[in-house]
C-alpha cells in the first residue's frame, strides 16, 4: 500500500476503515504499519481523493 | 517523564474541550493532549450547528465564531425541484476560532492542555486502563490518570488500543470531500443548500453551508462502499462544480476539506475499565445529515458528569462508567437508533423516488423526518407509494 504525499490531505478518514489497524495519522503523515498491512484496498477504496494505492 | 492527574483527555476537539470544562468546573485535575500543534484546523466538517446543540452545554452565539445565521434548509431533487424548511435558528460556525474558544474556556476553569502531543497508546494495569503514553517534541511521556477520555476523533487510536471496536465498515462510512470556496453567487445566504441524487451523490449529498454572501463550504459525502477509481467524493463534487455555473462561475477554493463521516449511530460500546470513548471516536454522529458538533459536545457533558462522580467515588469500573453510556443511549442514542433505520429505508429510494418525495412531503414534514417522528412517512408511503411498502415496514416499523 502506498501513499501518494501530493494527494493525501491528512483528514485520517482511512485509518478507522483498517481491519487491521495498521494506519495512523501522525501530525501531517499518515504512517502504514507493514508488518499489519495486508493489502486488502478498503482504504484505498474509501479515500476521497485516490490518494492511496495497492500495490500489486 | 511521567504526568499524573484524575482525567486525561485525549483531543481536543468539540467533544474533548467540553468534556475537560465540565470536569475542571466540578474541581477534577484534567490534562487534554492535542496531536496538533494548533487546536482547530484542518477542518473535517461543513461547520452547521443549531441553537439547541449551542444551548445544550452551555454555549451562546459569539459573533467571533458563529459567522453566519442560518434559518432553514433548501433541499433539492435530482430534476432541482425544492423543498424549502425553517427550523429556527443555526449558525455555520469558523472551527478554527471555535475550537480554540472552548480550550480556552476549559482553561479558564482550571483544566491543562498540552498541544503538539501525539498519545501513542493506553498503559494498562491488571486489565484495566490506567493512563496513556505520549509524545511530545521528541520526548516520551508516560501520563497516569484515573480514568481516560478517547476523544480523538474519527482516526481514534486510542479507543482500539484499549481493546474497543471502533472500525468503520464501508457500507456505514461516508466519505467526504469539501472546499471552502469565495466568489460563489446566487446562494440565499441564511439557508443550508442540500442536493440529492444518485448521480450527484450516491447515497448521500452535496451541500452549500454558506458562511456569508459570497463564502461557503461546499462539500459532498458518499456512501465509502460506493467510492472508487473516477468516482470518489472529489470526482462527484468537482463534477457538480461544473455543472452549475449560476453558482461557481466566478468561485475559487480557499481551502480544502476530507474526511470520513460515521454514519453507524455509534460504536458497540463506549467504556470499558478506567476508559470512556465520546464524539466522532464512538461514532456519535447523525445517520441522516452526518452533523456531529451538537452530539459529541453532548456525550462530552454527559461524560464529564459521570466520570467527576466516579472520581469522588473512587470507582473507575466499567460499570460506574458505563451510566455514561446508559444515558446517552436512552436520549441522543434512541433517535440516532431510528435515524439508522430511516437512514437503511432512504438509501433503497432511486432518484424517482425522491422526485415525488419532494412533490409530496412539506418543510415541516421532514423536520419530523430529521427528529427521527416518521409516522407520516410511513403514511405516505402506504397512500402513495404501495411498492416502498415492504421497505418501509422493514425499516421503520
Amino acid at each position: 500500500m502506498l501513499v501518494d504525499k501530493n494527494k493525501c490531505c491528512y483528514c485520517g478518514g482511512c485509518v478507522s476503515t483498517c481491519p487491521q489497524d495498521a494506519l495512523e495519522l501522525q501530525e501531517v503523515v499518515l504512517v502504514v504499519d507493514k508488518n499489519k498491512c495486508v493489502n486488502c484496498g478498503i482504504c484505498a477504496k474509501f479515500c476521497p481523493v485516490g490518494a492511496i494505492t495497492i500495490e500489486k | 517523564m511521567k504526568k499524573e492527574c484524575d482525567v486525561v483527555v485525549v483531543g481536543a476537539g468539540p467533544a474533548g474541550s467540553i468534556a475537560a470544562k465540565f470536569l475542571a468546573e466540578k474541581g477534577v485535575d484534567v490534562l487534554v493532549l492535542e496531536k496538533k500543534q494548533e487546536i482547530g484546523p484542518p477542518k473535517r466538517c461543513a461547520e452547521g450547528i443549531n441553537i439547541q446543540g449551542l444551548e445544550k452545554v452551555g454555549l451562546k452565539p459569539n459573533p467571533r465564531w458563529a459567522v453566519n445565521e442560518i434559518r432553514g434548509v433548501v433541499m433539492y431533487a435530482p430534476s432541482f425541484k425544492s423543498v424549502e424548511m425553517k427550523f429556527g435558528f443555526g449558525y455555520i460556525l469558523e472551527r478554527k476560532i471555535f475550537e480554540k474558544f472552548l480550550a480556552e474556556e476549559a482553561i479558564k476553569k482550571g483544566a491543562r492542555y498540552m498541544v503538539k502531543t501525539h498519545a501513542t497508546g493506553v498503559i494498562k494495569k491488571g486489565g484495566k486502563i490506567v493512563g496513556v503514553k505520549a509524545e511530545y517534541m521528541g520526548e516520551e511521556l508516560e501520563i497516569n490518570a484515573k480514568i481516560v477520555i478517547a476523544a480523538d476523533g474519527v482516526d481514534s487510536k486510542i479507543a482500539r488500543s484499549a481493546g474497543l471496536n471502533t472500525q468503520n465498515k464501508l457500507t456505514d462510512y461516508h466519505s467526504g470531500f469539501q472546499y471552502e470556496m469565495a466568489g460563489l453567487k446566487n446562494v440565499k445566504k441564511d439557508m443550508l443548500h442540500i442536493y440529492f441524487g444518485n448521480d450527484v451523490a450516491p447515497k448521500g449529498y452535496v451541500w452549500i453551508f454558506p458562511k456569508n454572501d459570497n463564502v461557503a463550504n461546499v462539500g459532498i459525502g458518499i456512501l465509502g462502499k460506493y467510492s472508487e477509481d473516477g468516482k470518489r467524493a472529489k470526482d462527484y463534487l468537482d463534477k457538480f462544480i461544473s455543472k452549475h455555473p449560476e453558482i461557481f462561475e466566478t468561485a475559487s477554493p480557499i481551502e480544502i476539506n476530507t474526511g470520513g463521516v460515521p454514519v453507524s449511530s455509534s460504536v458497540e460500546t463506549f467504556v470499558t475499565d478506567g476508559l470512556m470513548v465520546i464524539g466522532d471516536a464512538a461514532q456519535q454522529v447523525n445517520p441522516i445529515h452526518g452533523g456531529g458538533i451538537a452530539i459529541a459536545m453532548n456525550a462530552g457533558k454527559i461524560a464529564a458528569e459521570v466520570a467527576a462522580k466516579a472520581i469522588k467515588e473512587g470507582d473507575f469500573s466499567r460499570e460506574r462508567l458505563y451510566e455514561y453510556e446508559k444515558i446517552w443511549r436512552s436520549t441522543n442514542g434512541k433517535k440516532m437508533e431510528k435515524l439508522l433505520r430511516l437512514r437503511n429505508f432512504l438509501e433503497k429510494l432511486g432518484d424517482d423516488d425522491f422526485e415525488r418525495f419532494a412533490e409530496i412531503l412539506t418543510g415541516a414534514d421532514i423536520v419530523k423526518l430529521t427528529e427521527a417522528d416518521y409516522g407520516y412517512l410511513l403514511k405516505t408511503v402506504i397512500t402513495k407509494f404501495p411498492k416502498l411498502m415492504p421497505m418501509a415496514t422493514k425499516f421503520l416499523t
